[in-house]
């Protein structure tokens, strides 16, 4: 009997409480930079596509929803597709984590419903954006030994030049 | 066995190794680099450190290089001493300085040796600020892929190519940080044994060229082991396969035969079953083209022209056992051919009786290796088996080891034995027309023509043992080297000798039999082994059958169904008229679309090797076992399935369908004695490890749910087949226990690359720990054996003639490495070598099979005048035999001016 007494009592309370309800869509919530909704794939200060198709986040997501082929154009490794399937996507952003390029990173947006699952199948088309997303100046193949147009071999971070090998001196 | 003491735990080690091999053998994690189960030890990358301890008192212990070690009774050593793995984490720290941050654009990620052993000792954080040593890389032709800035400096490639495979043109350049591996310019690499490079690198410096460019990480493949269907030798491969496409072929252990290494064309002779050549649905032919119709009109054509008159059917020394025995079910044996023209098919026949009824036993190829002494008699081994040319190479280890024994130095210590070697004749001799890739390795390389050969092996036979019969008018130089040659095989305790096919000698089969039967008599054990040309030409002669000669006499107004076989090969132009025209229809089953097939009223896709299960028959008289690794999309389907609908749409109720490839391999073994073993060659598919069948995939592999989500984005079951043991995904039992002809890939905790090896092997360099791989099906009979006297005439040279010899090649006349664009870009452009002079840029007319071609010229001193050579199948399509011809040589000047007038 106090107990159901009470509960009138708080919910007559509540009453006089600040409304907690938020008018999405017309008013969109704050969300963080780094929260985990849709995943974009990004590029890199050059322009150029930061993935290079080494398949991490492929293999570190749980759900098995990210497939892509690696290609190669000069030298730089790039992916010839790269399809993700958002029905089964948990962003859990574990490929974020693995990609070790910077390239593909989770975004705070996450309108993305369709009445049609195949529309969630996202291709490359649909991840590729034009700017470097949240980090602005990596580019992996100034650290990695790739010879690639416009960066020759001793050209990178940290890069003796090339051994010359028919020199005499030790 | 000697009783070793590893971290307090009592171990029993082989003691004739070193304590590398030893900590590996019982399970140890020991990271290494430089040391190489076929390689040997030379301690130069200092990263398999231990700890030993003189005595159980001895608390201080020194550190040595376990490879450099010999296991010594009451060895205590630590491997987890706290002092040996800080020397370990410093090495790899050292080792992965100049490293590059490659790993994401490294094919070699994900299974790479240097990234297990830099887990393995811990080292995770670049300490070193300075800058990398780089280098510039170099073209190594269509198979490697060079990154010279990955390299440790582990020198294991440079004693693969150079000490291992006698190559010349891979060698190492400047000194300590600097040192550079590669040709002395960019090219193409010129041994046939390059592939084997990356697999024996380390690390990524040197990665598969043609995998490259349809690239998958080890992790997302399926794996299924195979067998190499590119020549007789039957090595054993790993094919992977990822979205229906077949990305690679690796090498599978099998410790008889091709135990650590493949030849080129076996690991890159595999694209054409991704080719657009492929026929992928049943076809009619009209006007010339390949038109796509159903399955099920097809067959029902067929039934309609099978209903009109008789069936006759040719089999292929390419196509499986069991597709082999189905057509040869359906037409009935007497209208069977084994696929094989003359004089192939006599030679094959022939050369299987001699094996079958000789003394002596067929060698397996890790036999070769062993043998102290060898003949090979008229074969270029190096082009006609590449794999079995590289076991030949290793004759000259005996010696090394010999020398090695008088010094009391280990045999796995490669530095000190090929230094102590260097001095020692390799007991091997050739007798060969032409200059081989072998002559450089051999004691005595003989040069004479076919004949000649001949006659001189039976005058060894006869110097061994003089009831064989001699051989009259041999000149002063061939009967020194016929002594010659018999005291050095009499020297040998397993002398071994080899011949084949290529030049289509029934003489020098008889002389090496003779050879055998003479050594036999003097109670020796010799070996023995010939060249045979297919895949399945041992299978074939076996099964027995016509040749195509004489079915031709059987063809007219009979249907005609050819099994994966391209009779343009084996026929000339009027030939194959002749058999194709008599035949009121022609049927053609065949995985890809071949000259034979556009001839064809009615043709069906059958399955290529990495689509279906079946068995070959290796010139060792091996019967192995391949596995599907591809689940390819209807009508494909194997070969004897094809037969069986077709049975059906013809009404023949004597051809059952098979619901299982078991089934029909019961009944091969039930209804022919010779193959009474093969169910033996692999487990059946209700094979259960641990309770559930084995998986083909790894636990790893990646976009279930994506990869054919561009085409719909709903689930379907995995595929499956009743036909093979291996389940088509991740689920399933793997391990290192399984059976060595299940294996889908080696992996095991802490070790991703092909290094993993050793944890599946009972020793390493021994047998596999789930037992045997293939099943021998024919063997020597024994006794003395008896003596052919078919010797023949001496070669004579004709006025106004030619000889022409097939100058058979690793690259290019073989018929489907050929459709795999990396060999077709590794073939060198055919030309016919002529003995004597001839001006440079000249050319030759001459005419083959009724055709007339004209093909660039060389002149080729180590042949004599009146002989030439010419690749087979590369000039003419069907030419391979031995033949007296007129050779017209057009001189450079002349042609000129033809040209121009033209």
């Amino acid at each position: 009997m106090l107990g159901i007494i009470r509960t009138i009592w708080m919910t007559f309370l509540h009453m006089f409480h600040r409304n907690e309800t938020v008018q999405y869509p017309d008013v969109k919530p704050y969300l963080s930079p780094r929260y985990r909704g849709r995943i974009v794939l990004t590029r890199d200060p050059g322009g150029e596509e930061r993935c290079v198709a080494c398949n991490l986040c492929a293999a570190a997501c749980p759900v098995d929803c990210i497939s892509l082929q690696k290609g190669e154009r000069e030298g730089r490794w790039y992916p010839e597709f790269f399809q993700i399937n958002f029905s089964r996507c948990i962003f859990c952003g574990f490929c974020e984590e693995a990609c070790p390029t910077y390239a593909i990173q989770l975004t705070p947006d996450f309108e993305m419903s369709e009445y049609v699952r195949q529309n969630l199948v996202y291709e490359k088309e649909d991840l590729l954006i034009s700017g470097p997303g949240k980090v602005h100046d990596y580019s992996f193949y100034n650290v990695s030994g790739l010879k690639i147009p416009g960066k020759n071999k001793g050209e990178a971070e940290n890069e003796a030049k090339p051994v010359d090998i028919h020199a005499l001196m030790p | 066995m000697a009783k070793i003491v590893i971290d307090g735990r009592e171990v029993e080690a082989r003691s004739d190794v070193n304590l590398l091999q030893a900590c590996l053998e019982a399970g140890e994690d020991l990271p290494y680099f430089c040391w190489h189960p076929e390689l040997g030890s030379v301690g130069a990358c200092r990263q398999c450190a231990v700890k030993q301890y003189a005595n159980a008192e001895d608390t201080r212990g020194r550190i040595v290089m376990a490879c450099m070690t010999p296991v010594t009774e009451g060895a205590i050593i630590s491997v987890e001493d706290p002092e040996a793995k800080e020397f370990r984490g410093e090495v790899v720290e050292w080792l992965m300085t100049n490293h590059p941050h490659d790993c994401p654009v490294c094919e070699e990620g994900g299974e790479c040796h240097l990234q297990d052993m830099t887990v393995m000792t811990g080292h995770r954080e670049r300490r070193y600020r300075f800058d990398k040593r780089t280098h510039n890389n170099q073209d190594l032709g269509p198979f490697v892929k060079h990154e010279m800035n990955r390299c440790i400096a582990c020198y294991r490639c440079v004693r693969f190519y150079r000490d291992y495979a006698g190559g010349q043109d891979l060698g190492v350049f400047a000194s300590h940080n600097n040192v550079y591996f590669g040709r002395h310019e960019s090219g193409t690499l010129e041994s046939p044994f390059s592939g084997n490079l990356i697999e024996v690198c380390p690390t990524g410096v040197f990665t598969d060229k043609p995998f490259s460019k349809m690239y998958s990480r080890k992790w997302d493949m399926r794996g299924a082991p195979s067998v190499c269907s590119n020549c007789a030798t039957g090595c054993n491969t790993i094919i992977n396969e990822r979205a229906g496409k077949v990305r690679r072929t690796l090498n599978r252990y099998n410790d008889e035969v091709n135990r650590y290494f493949l030849c080129d064309r076996g690991r890159f002779g595999h694209g054409w079953v991704n080719a657009p050549t492929r026929l992928r649905s049943a076809g009619y032919v009209i006007n010339g083209d390949m038109t796509p119709v159903p399955a099920q009109a097809a067959l029902d054509h067929f039934g309609k022209i099978a209903a009109s008159g008789r069936l006759v059917g040719i089999g292929s020394p390419r196509a499986s056992l069991e597709s082999n025995y189905a057509l040869r079910k359906l037409v009935g044996a007497g209208n069977f051919s084994t696929g094989m023209a003359e004089p192939e098919h006599s030679l094959v026949k022939l050369a299987v009786s001699l094996l079958a009824a000789g003394p002596a036993r067929i060698a397996t190829m890790h036999e070769m290796e062993q043998a102290d002494g060898a003949l090979i008699l008229g074969e270029d081994v190096s082009a006609t088996s590449p794999r079995m040319s590289l076991a030949l190479r290793q004759i000259k280890r005996t010696a090394f080891n010999k020398a090695a024994d008088q010094a009391r130095v280990p045999h796995w210590m490669d530095a000190s034995v090929r230094t102590l070697g260097q001095d020692t004749i390799s007991p091997l001799f050739v007798v060969s027309p032409t200059v081989t890739d072998l002559d450089g390795f051999a004691q005595d390389a003989i040069r004479a023509m076919p004949e000649d050969a001949a006659r001189l092996g039976f005058a060894i036979a006869h110097r061994i043992d003089a009831s064989a019969p001699d051989v009259a008018g041999l000149s002063e130089a061939e009967a020194a080297s016929a002594s010659r040659i018999a005291e050095g095989l009499l020297a040998a305790e397993k002398p071994l000798l080899v011949s084949g096919l290529q030049y289509a000698s029934a003489a020098l089969l008889q002389a090496t039999a003779n050879i055998a039967s003479a050594l036999a008599a003097r109670g020796k054990t010799p070996l023995i082994s010939f060249v045979l040309p297919e895949a399945n030409s041992m299978g074939l002669a076996l099964m027995g059958g016509l040749s195509l000669d004489e079915i031709a006499a059987q063809t007219a107004d009979a249907t005609l169904i050819v099994l994966e076989n391209d009779l343009s090969r084996r026929l000339d132009g009027a030939q194959f008229e002749a058999l194709v025209g008599s035949a009121a229809s022609l049927v053609v089953l065949d995985h890809s679309v071949t000259p034979t097939a556009i001839r064809s009223q009615v043709t069906f896709p059958s399955a290529a090797y990495s689509e279906t299960d079946g068995t070959l028959v290796s010139a060792e008289g091996r019967a192995q076992r391949f596995l599907q690794v591809v689940y390819p999309d209807a009508p494909l389907q194997a070969g004897w399935r094809w037969i069986a609908d077709m049975a059906q749409a013809a009404g023949l109720s004597h051809v059952q369908p098979w619901a299982r490839l078991d089934d029909l391999i019961a009944e091969i073994a039930a209804t022919m004695p010779v193959f009474a073993r093969i169910p033996e060659a692999a487990p059946a598919a209700d094979y259960e490890l641990e309770g559930t069948p084995l998986r083909s995939q790894t636990h790893r592999v990646s976009g279930r749910t994506a990869i054919r989500a561009n085409i719909s984005v709903r689930d379907i079951p995995p595929p499956s087949s009743p036909d093979t043991p291996l389940h088509s995904t991740m689920e399933g039992s793997y391990s290192t226990d399984m059976p060595g002809t299940l294996i889908p890939f080696y992996q095991v905790p802490g070790w991703n690359s092909e290094q993993s090896l050793n944890r599946f092997q009972q020793e390493i360099g021994g047998k596999m720990r789930g037992g045997d791989c293939g099943v021998r099906l024919i063997d020597a009979a024994g006794g003395s054996g008896t003596f052919s006297s078919g010797i023949p005439e001496a070669f004579r040279a004709r006025a106004g003639q030619v000889m022409l010899l097939p100058e058979a090649r690793v690259f290019g006349t073989d018929e489907m490495s050929m459709m795999a664009q990396p060999i077709a870009d590794r073939a060198a452009p055919a030309v016919v070598r002529v003995g004597g002079t001839v001006a440079e840029g000249a050319r030759v007319r001459l005419s083959l099979g009724g055709e007339i071609f004209t093909v660039d010229a060389v002149s080729d001193p180590s042949l004599p005048e009146g002989v030439a050579t010419c690749p087979p199948h590369m000039v003419s399509r069907s030419w391979s035999v031995p033949e007296w011809v007129s050779l017209e040589i057009t001189a450079p000047a002349e042609r000129v001016g033809t040209e121009s007038a033209v």
